[in-house]
């Protein structure tokens, strides 16, 4: 309770709150800035995001010193999800730590953004994970900026892929129907390209509706979709409020949930509780799995809960979000210990992440090694590709729990996504004058 | 040209009974809107004040509500301890915000509820915490359908319950010595102290019938989105609402809240496609707008008259 007391107090008032991770040394820590989202209409969901980042590090902390030897500095930056804040969250910690900051992991596709420029030319690395810009995927327009494991773009191809093989094949998507529900910004136009590229591929037919911030009303979308056109597949790309209340609102005009998928934005429990029995059997796309039962969480337990050092209550690890953050901060410290193999045991530049982040290959030898088996696919990372190959699955409510109803899903990378990646990152160059790097060296 | 002025009156005719399920759908979720501005008109009414925290009070009392029953409380003694805490929410803002203020124009009155806004904001949300709650009391949920046209139960109960709270709000002002003295006090609040009106009893007693009315409404929005913060948002629906039947018409409150919600919901039906979609929020702003061109007052708005 005085936790919470004194998180809110200052996140409200001053709209900034610091939490070290583990033990801050005054010698010689990495520095990692954690711009979270705990006040302000999104807070349900920054919540648990920011609290799986926070326990991971702490974790490494407690159990390793850190990683190299090198112990982890996290300070919070409340963006209360607003590109403004973001912006000035990453000004404000840009330069702490004796090395400045390693990496920015901004939880919010609009700060991502509005950051990409400054990152670059400050030259630390953003990694948008699972959101942000699909074309930052090609490393050689987008040399700072990460996607991994995939983007929006990767998401929508995973699903109509999975909708393909819930109505028996590519060949019988020709004369159906899928719509799409989006929060209308750029993080919910994000998949419109992709979908529209496979309607045209596939030969179905696919109709937007946008839904206005927050999304607090959508009667009128969903007798459209209920009454008028109903769709076969309704798809959705949705954040806060809009997703719970879409799942309602479904409901409410006789949807069948089944049929009805979230992008992993809109895959949480903060997503599907609200609605109560409404909800089961919705669906969403996702990266990684949900649950506390992986070795990775036992070693949490262990050296953060059990010592009273944790960011939430103990039943609330292993929720949707607070795994993403988790995992999330496991893809920076592996990166940071990448690097760290070729510039040694000390406090990284943000260059020096970038490398790492670059050279990453997260077998799935070395995803079981770090306690992760089950919860994510394997990756690796190169100069160009910065998404680095990861896989998706669907999962389904239960009521109870989130369980995945498909095995992992290959994204149509090569000739497809890849292309269109290249092809808009192309663009954006030519309109910023970017010469893109090579990396054929 | 023909998606804006020809398309749309096509498919209202071809889809009667969809264009009537739209049409009713929208005058409901309308009234949900004005459970919210009737707490803006209450205020103003009595005060001339614009509360900027009417939404901060739903989300206030909603949270104070659902963490009381998450407590254990049954939900009748969480609904009484929550209009007690409202009570004396209005007794503090009296006591601590509006005292030092009296006489102050209305525009440092109106910064004041700002300041309560935030606090209020923050307050709720350091004790009851800032996870998605949720909030079952019962109402019916499941669509209800007429021939062939989809009505949703729980909406209906949101009517209703809006209707109930009018009438008796309207028996509150009109009929009782206390509304009286309300209105008098919003008339001029020199001349009601001048005849023996006690402007701080009266104060407290506006704010804590605007804090019952945002109970009303937090209970109604917090059922239909889960207690949470956005829950403030809803203010936003509520000020088109404010615009088009005037601050100071409880029943301008009702019939707005019918008329932006029923013509938004068909702009966003018919008109959106043609818009690019998502027009609902803005469509409705414009519509109040449009009536303010001819009645700045609002549809049940007192005449403004300012003798120079």
């Amino acid at each position: 309770m005085i936790r919470k007391l004194v998180a809110a107090a200052l996140g409200t008032a001053l709209g900034v709150s610091a939490l070290a991770a583990g033990t801050a040394q005054a010698a010689d820590p990495q520095f990692i800035p954690s711009l979270v989202y705990r006040t302000g209409p999104y807070a349900p969901n920054g919540i648990p995001l920011a609290n799986g980042f926070a326990d991971y590090f702490a974790m490494l902390n407690a159990r390793d010193g850190g990683i190299g030897g090198v112990p982890l500095l996290v300070e919070e930056c409340d963006t209360a999800y607003n590109n403004d804040r973001g912006v000035e969250c990453y000004e404000r910690l840009k330069n702490k730590g004796p090395t400045g900051a390693a990496v920015f992991n901004p939880y919010s596709t609009g700060i991502t953004y509005a950051l990409i420029e400054r990152a670059t030319a400050d030259k630390i690395p953003i990694v948008s994970m699972g959101y942000g810009r699909a074309d930052a995927s090609d490393g050689r327009v987008f040399p700072y900026v990460f996607t991994l494991p995939a983007t929006y773009w990767a998401q929508a191809d995973a699903m109509v892929t999975y909708i393909a093989g819930e109505e028996g094949g590519f060949d019988e998507l020709a004369g159906k129907t899928i719509a799409l529900v989006y929060h209308d910004s750029a993080y919910g136009k994000e998949p419109i390209a992709t979908l529209e590229a496979l309607a045209e591929r596939h030969d179905f037919t696919f109709e937007t509706f946008p839904v206005a911030h927050p999304g607090l009303e959508q009667r009128s979308t969903w007798l459209t979709i209920g009454r008028r056109l109903r769709p076969d597949w309704v798809l959705m790309w949705g954040w806060g409020v809009m997703n719970s209340t879409a799942i309602k609102e479904a409901a409410a005009v006789g949807y069948p949930m089944d049929r009805f998928i979230g992008v992993w934005w809109s895959g949480a429990e903060q997503d599907v509780q609200p609605a109560g029995a409404d909800a089961v059997g919705y669906k969403s796309g996702t990266f990684h799995g949900a649950g506390a039962d992986f070795p990775v969480h036992r070693d949490i337990f262990t050296y953060v809960y059990d010592r009273g050092q944790g960011a939430t209550e103990r039943e609330l690890v292993g929720e949707v979000l607070y795994n993403r953050a988790m995992i999330n901060a496991v893809l920076v410290s592996e990166a940071i210990r990448t690097a760290q193999a070729v510039y040694g045991e000390r406090p990284l530049t943000g260059e020096e992440v970038r490398w790492g982040l670059e050279n990453l290959n997260l077998t799935q030898e070395k995803i079981d090694d770090l306690g992760l088996a089950g919860l994510l696919s394997p990756i690796g990372l190169s100069c160009a590709d910065h998404e680095g190959g990861g896989q998706l699955r669907i999962q389904q409510w239960d009521g109870e729990k989130w369980s995945f109803v498909s095995d992992w899903i290959e994204p149509n990378r090569d000739g497809f996504l890849r292309t269109m990646y290249e092809g808009s990152a192309a663009q954006y160059a030519a309109e910023k004058g970017i010469a893109p790097r090579d990396c054929a060296n | 040209m023909s998606a804006f002025f020809i398309d749309p009156f096509v498919d209202i005719f071809s889809y009667p009974a969809f264009f009537l399920e739209v049409l009713i759908g929208g005058l409901l979720a309308g009234v949900m809107y004005s459970l919210v501005a009737l707490g803006f008109v209450l205020i103003f009414k009595a005060s001339g004040v614009f509360n900027f925290a009417q939404g901060a009070m739903v989300l206030f009392a909603a949270l104070t509500l659902v963490g009381l029953i998450d407590l254990g409380a049954p939900v009748w003694l969480a609904i009484v301890a929550t209009i007690a805490v409202m009570v004396t929410l209005a007794m503090s803002i009296e006591k601590v915000v509006l005292r030092p203020l009296v006489n102050q124009p209305a525009i440092i009155l109106f910064m004041a509820t700002i300041g309560i806004s935030y606090f209020l904001d923050g307050f709720g949300q350091t004790i009851w915490g800032s996870e998605i709650k949720t909030l079952e009391v019962g109402i019916p949920k499941s669509p209800l359908m007429v021939g062939e046209v989809l009505i949703s139960r729980f909406d209906l109960f949101a009517g209703l319950t809006a209707g109930v709270l009018v009438a008796v709000l309207a028996i509150f002002f009109q009929k009782t010595r206390v509304g009286r003295a309300l209105r008098a006090v919003a008339d001029d609040h020199q001349a009601a102290m001048s005849v023996g009106i006690p402007l701080r009893t009266i104060w407290v007693i506006v704010w804590s019938v605007a804090g019952i009315v945002a109970l009303v409404a937090g209970i109604m929005w917090g059922s239909k989105l889960g207690v949470q913060f956005s829950i403030v948002l809803v203010a936003l629906k509520a000020l088109p609402v404010l615009i088009l039947g005037g601050f100071t018409s409880i029943p301008g409150a009702i019939v707005g809240g019918l008329i932006i919600g029923s013509g938004e919901k068909v702009a966003e039906v018919f008109w959106g496609p043609a818009l690019g979609g998502a027009i609902e929020d803005w469509f409705g702003y414009m519509l109040a707008m449009l009536f303010l061109l001819f009645r700045p007052q609002g549809l049940f708005g007192e005449k403004i008259i300012e003798r120079v």
